[in-house]
């Protein structure tokens, strides 16, 4: 169970410690969004909390990907609203960007342009403070130090990887959303991954993640949820599920 | 408002590094508006008394169509790798990434231009060294540039973007495009009485076409 | 989910709309093609004017509504406000072309040939080909969402070359009848006058007798669609809670 370490605590008027209700980071309202003729997410009441490493399960086509895209202010819901970090996503779209940050199956990469050009870029966008520093130590975390001044062109698929999930944190993200993270890493890039989600952690950063690997999943979130026609059916803690239920249930669909 | 010059420029950087790496571009459009109007001195009248008026509608025929395949070209590259996406991720204006991306392709397409019109010149004895010409390229670009960059990101979303592209651009710049045509000729036959009405068409165009296009990305690059 | 048959209201009002045009146009033919005096010059080929410029004000009338209806789409991303600018899109495409066919057929006995590269000629083919451009970006945008918003971005596009081909007769000193529209100066006598504003009236009246019976259409097509979705919906939930 997961309560986030830093919690403070209230004293009841007999002594008892009683813990701070939490804000959540992520509030989901009444979220749904159409396409047409079909609905892909119907109706998601959701809230994510700092410090939390949350896991999205789901077959394909129930959701995930569509859901991490509304998140990201990339996609807009049809109806119902998505608050992030105190920022309406229909109202403060670009400060709510400014908190979040993405790693998707592209690498969101410009592959003609060095390791170090492509973290400047960036972090001109993101208006980061400390720009030099702050990609050394990006360059530093993902190891790739060494590359700096290659093409991306020239990098591995595991290393485009890395590269992107420093990328998405260069601007230290309240939230940090991962669409299959698992997928195209290396045995360094896994170590890096690691690396980042303990860090997001630490500064009390919110992680949610979509996956197909239920053991990846569940050894590595607090949290998890299974996504199903569009509607959140599961939410527990990961100790407290069974990896072969789960599978049984995904595969029914 | 520094803030929004800082991101434009760090956008315009960014293109153009990635343009001088590769050269992709330039030598595409280059070529293309090289050899259209090599074809085009075997289609019309290139010698004689028409031959400014043939050699401006030839010129900014050229620069027309390599502008396409330019634009097109570069908005293709970003959507089909996906790094559209991560430019929309950043918190950024919408308005803002498109002035990047305009004065991105502004500024090949004017490289193109100033490459290809001494070309001309020599190849059909133009009367081309008028600063009041590079006026009258900038002009009849910037329109082209501004509806070509929010319409190539349209295009490039939908199926049979290379063909749509032109198709769109043509009918709806076709004003700049004579006014444009105009301007040149008159320029390159020393006749300036007349000019200055079509260089304000000109330049009321581009104006409206600018603010227009700007105004309305945000919608269109929304999901 | 509530069933709508066809807005009554759009029913009646259409009814005495489209009457009134009926009888409108029939006065506005009788005057134009019969009443009024014969041109001095062209003869009795030139009352294909009466039709004929009608048509065109009716295409540019049609071209400001899709450029209106665009610009509140694009503001308000309300359904029924891109319903209303492809309604008037395509009537406006049908009334452009007929107003080439018709100018062609006017410049045949007087200019002697079926086509010209007439400024105005020209520039109302450009409007068609605005148009058709409208129609092909719908076709090939993907979902109603970004037909709707694509095809609005070119309206408003569009719509700004219209100036144009208003003034390009002036511009370019052509083949074309100057603009006889002049409030100011008339150069036609007062019969003919009259002819026209009554066929314009009548012309006027069939656009807004179209829009109706065009925009029903259009509105229940989207309507079909979110049936459709409601439908998918229903049977999601069947699912679900099976």
């Amino acid at each position: 169970m997961n309560v986030s370490p830093r919690a403070s605590q209230l004293l009841a008027s007999d002594g008892e410690a009683v813990p701070a209700p939490r804000v959540p980071r992520v509030k989901i309202s009444k979220l749904s969004k159409r396409y047409e003729r079909r609905g892909v997410l119907r109706s998601i009441d959701l809230e994510l909390y700092p410090g939390e490493r949350v896991a999205l399960l789901g077959a394909n086509g129930a959701g995930k990907t569509t859901l991490l895209r509304i998140l990201a202010t990339l996609s807009r819901p049809t109806s119902g609203t998505v608050s992030i970090a105190g920022h309406l996503t229909h109202k403060a779209a670009q400060a709510v960007r400014a908190q979040v940050g993405v790693v998707a199956h592209q690498p969101y990469l410009y592959e003609d342009l060095t390791a170090e050009e492509n973290l400047r870029f960036f972090a001109r966008m993101y208006s980061v403070s400390d720009e030099r520093s702050r990609i050394d130590e990006i360059l530093f975390m993902v190891g790739l130090i060494s590359r700096r001044d290659d093409r991306v062109g020239t990098f591995s698929r595991g290393m485009q990887q890395r590269l992107a999930i420093g990328r998405a944190i260069l601007h230290k993200p309240a939230l940090l959303l991962l669409d299959e993270p698992d997928s195209g890493l290396d045995r360094e890039g896994a170590r890096v991954l690691e690396r980042i989600l303990g860090y997001q952690r630490t500064t009390e950063g919110t992680v949610l993640m979509t996956t197909h690997d239920l053991r990846f999943g569940l050894s590595t979130a607090d949290r998890v949820l299974l996504l199903e026609n569009g509607k959140i059916v599961l939410d527990a803690p990961a100790p407290t599920l069974d990896e072969d239920e789960l599978d049984e249930r995904l595969s029914r669909r | 408002m520094r803030d929004g010059l800082d991101k434009i420029s760090i956008i315009v950087w960014k293109d153009l590094l990635t343009e001088i790496r590769t050269k992709e571009l330039f030598v595409g459009m280059f070529i293309f508006a090289v050899l259209t109007i090599i074809t085009f001195n075997f289609a019309f009248d290139m010698t004689g008394t028409g031959k400014a008026a043939s050699g401006a509608g030839a010129m900014w025929v050229a620069f027309n169509f390599a502008g396409f395949l330019g634009l097109g070209r570069s908005i293709s590259l970003e959507r089909d790798k996906g790094s559209f996406d991560g430019l929309l991720l950043c918190p950024v204006d919408r308005g803002t990434i498109f002035l990047g991306k305009f004065i991105g392709n502004l500024l090949f397409i004017t490289l193109v231009e100033l490459i290809s019109v001494p070309i001309f010149a020599a190849l059909f004895d133009l009367d081309v060294f008028q600063p009041l010409l590079l006026l009258a390229l900038f002009l009849g670009t910037l329109g082209f540039a501004a509806v070509g960059t929010l319409l190539a990101v349209m295009a490039a979303s939908t199926r049979s973007r290379e063909v749509l592209l032109p198709v769109l651009m043509f009918p709806i710049l076709l004003p700049v495009v004579i006014a444009s045509v105009r301007a040149t000729t008159l320029i390159l036959t020393r006749q300036t009485n007349d000019l200055s009405a079509w260089l304000n068409l000109l330049g009321a165009y581009d104006v409206l076409f600018l603010a227009i296009s700007y105004a309305v990305f945000d919608r269109v690059v929304e999901e | 989910m509530i069933v709508k048959g066809k807005s009554s209201w759009a029913s009646g009002v259409g009814l005495w709309l489209g009457l009134l045009t009926a009888i409108t146009m029939a006065i506005g033919m009788y005057l134009g093609l019969v009443w009024a005096p014969t041109d001095a010059i062209q003869g009795n080929d030139q009352r294909i004017f009466y039709i004929h410029v009608p048509m065109a004000w009716v295409a540019f009338l049609a071209f400001g509504v899709v450029f209106l209806a665009g610009i509140m789409y694009l503001w308000k991303r309300a359904l029924v406000w891109d319903q209303i600018a492809r309604s008037s899109a395509e009537i406006g495409l049908v009334f452009t072309t007929l107003v080439l066919v018709s100018g062609s057929f006017w410049g045949r006995p007087i200019w002697g040939t079926w086509w010209t590269w007439d400024a105005r000629l020209t520039t109302t083919l450009l409007l068609w080909f605005i148009f058709l451009g409208y129609f092909m970006i719908r076709a090939y945008a993907g979902d109603r969402g970004r037909a709707a918003t694509y095809s609005a971005v070119i309206g408003i596009l569009g719509f700004c070359d219209v100036p144009i081909i208003y003034e390009s007769v002036n511009w370019w000193r052509t083949l074309h009848p100057q603009s006889v529209i002049n409030i100011t100066s008339a150069h036609m006598p007062g019969q003919m006058v009259l002819a026209l504003m009554v066929c314009l009236l009548a012309f006027t009246l069939f656009y807004g007798y179209l829009m109706i019976q065009k925009f029903g259409i259009e509105r229940m097509k989207d309507q079909l669609i979110d049936y459709q979705y409601a439908l998918s919906e229903r049977e999601a939930e069947g699912v679900t809670t099976a």
